[in-house]
């Protein structure tokens, strides 16, 4: 969705000129003037001046649909570490599982990576989380790459082109966390090419054009 | 070790003017700044300012313990100032000390000024600073390092911090205090600001100083920390550049 627009790396502090656009993420402003608090790429959507950081930890938001691994286990519910700032909470009804008084270690072990999504964040910060909707379910198998958080959107490019593109052209499986988890599956020497081109996007991720440029290397590679 | 201020006739400054490292009296020590050094931190800085050389990493914001720390409505920042063994002379006793708690507690509070700490309350914001190697002035350069290490985490802040410090020699004010400087000399002040607005978030001073010569120093590192803030953001943004110029090098092969 902004992958035409010019990118403009700006830094904490930098005054940015709205140019009448509305004031949207990573700008504050202070005396009247608007300023960026991160390091990002200043992009316009909608009408509205966004900084889309280069890096940082994930910040939920509701209905993303993440990666999270299970890192211990209450009564009623998981408590999953999902790689923000706090922990994510999944409990036994916002499940396809009924709970019939059965050890919940059972169902989900700690250690377990499952597919999930953002259901609710309360106003302490508490993220809820759930497995109750098309495509949800606990991941077996596979490889586990992590990426930058922010760098997912990159990842899946403009309608999910770039993640399509990998698919197809590898045939590897691919589940992506918005979380910046990846889960991968197939064979071992396929898994290892889409680690790199992943890692590849990661690093690129500010520049544009990459959609093509990845396409020419999974070319190039298919010979091999 | 000798008190600040003993006389000796160590002579600092020489006819010319120049100090004994041939630098003249508002003249820094070479300063270069790398990011994203670590790869299992957050984001991470090193910086070789002189004879200095200091490492950080930055962990956060993530859920603070012990839980007693957390502060519900906003982010805790835990600075950490540690001083390697083998980064002076004789040996340093591995450990925190009085010296290292004080410095560890102002770099941290300095931090704090820029960071939006409410937007993530009960968390903490882990800096860990490593001196590898000291030459006076490493808590300035332990700072600076630091807001760069913040800004490559990806954490708001209203501006990078920028430290520098300033002194007096042989009855004279003076640019970045190198360690015979310091040890010889009679005041030392190191100082941080926020330079976009010119907020002063650390000032202390050892020795004496008359008020006139206070507030010449304190122009004098301010001007300093204007062109060091520019270090700061050309080290941040050559992270950028050069996965650029890779691909340049990628093309022509």
């Amino acid at each position: 969705m902004y992958l035409d627009m010019e990118r403009k790396i700006v830094l904490p502090g930098e005054e940015i000129n709205l140019e009448g656009m509305k004031q949207g993420n990573g700008i504050y402003h202070e005396n009247g003037k608007y300023y960026s608090y991160q390091m990002g790429v200043l992009q316009t959507y909608n009408n509205y001046a966004n900084i889309i950081p280069l890096s940082g930890k994930y910040y939920p938001v509701r209905n993303d649909r993440i990666i999270g691994k299970v890192i211990d286990i209450a009564p009623s519910f998981w408590i999953m570490d999902i790689r923000g700032p706090y922990p994510g909470f999944l409990h036994i009804n916002d499940t396809p599982w009924k709970n019939l008084d059965q050890d919940l270690n059972k169902i989900l072990g700690i250690g377990d990576t499952v597919f999930l999504k953002v259901n609710e964040i309360t106003e302490s910060r508490q993220i809820w989380l759930s497995l109750k909707d098309a495509g949800l379910r606990k991941l077996e198998g596979g490889h586990i790459v992590m990426v930058q958080p922010t760098k997912v959107s990159r990842i899946i490019g403009k309608a999910g082109s770039m993640v399509n593109t990998i698919k197809e052209m590898t045939g590897v499986k691919i589940q992506l966390g918005q979380n910046g988890v990846v889960w991968l599956d197939g064979s071992a020497d396929k898994v290892m090419a889409v680690k790199k081109i992943l890692k590849y996007i990661e690093k690129e991720a500010h520049t544009s054009g990459l959609t093509d440029r990845v396409k020419k290397i999974l070319e190039e590679n298919k010979g091999d | 070790m000798i008190e600040l201020g003993t006389q000796s006739d160590i002579k600092l400054i020489n006819e010319d003017g120049l100090r004994i490292d041939g630098r003249k009296f508002n003249e820094l020590r070479p300063i270069r700044i790398e990011v994203g050094v670590l790869n299992r931190a957050d984001g991470s800085a090193y910086i070789e300012w002189g004879g200095n050389k200091v490492l950080v990493a930055v962990y956060g914001p993530r859920e603070a313990f012990p839980k007693h720390t957390q502060n519900p409505s906003r982010a805790i920042i835990n600075a950490r100032y540690n001083m390697a063994a083998f980064s002076v002379d004789e040996r340093k006793r591995p450990g925190p000390d009085r010296r290292a708690v004080e410095i560890s507690k102002v770099i941290g509070e300095a931090l704090e000024c820029a960071v939006f700490t409410e937007q993530f309350p009960r968390t903490s914001i882990d800096v860990y600073i490593e001196v590898l190697q000291a030459d006076a002035g490493t808590r300035i350069a332990g700072l600076t390092a630091a807001s760069v290490a913040l800004v490559d985490a990806g954490i708001p802040m209203k501006d990078l911090v920028v430290g520098c410090a300033s002194g007096k020699i042989d009855g004279k004010v003076v640019l970045d205090l190198n360690k015979e400087e310091d040890n010889f000399g009679q005041a030392d002040l190191p100082m941080a600001i926020i330079p976009r607005t010119q907020e002063i978030v650390l000032l202390q001073m050892d020795g004496n100083m008359t008020r006139d010569e206070l507030e010449e120093a304190v122009e004098l590192s301010k001007k300093a920390a204007m062109y060091i803030s520019d270090l700061q953001k050309e080290a941040l943004l050559a992270k950028y550049k050069a996965s650029e110029s890779e691909k340049e090098g990628e093309r022509s092969e």
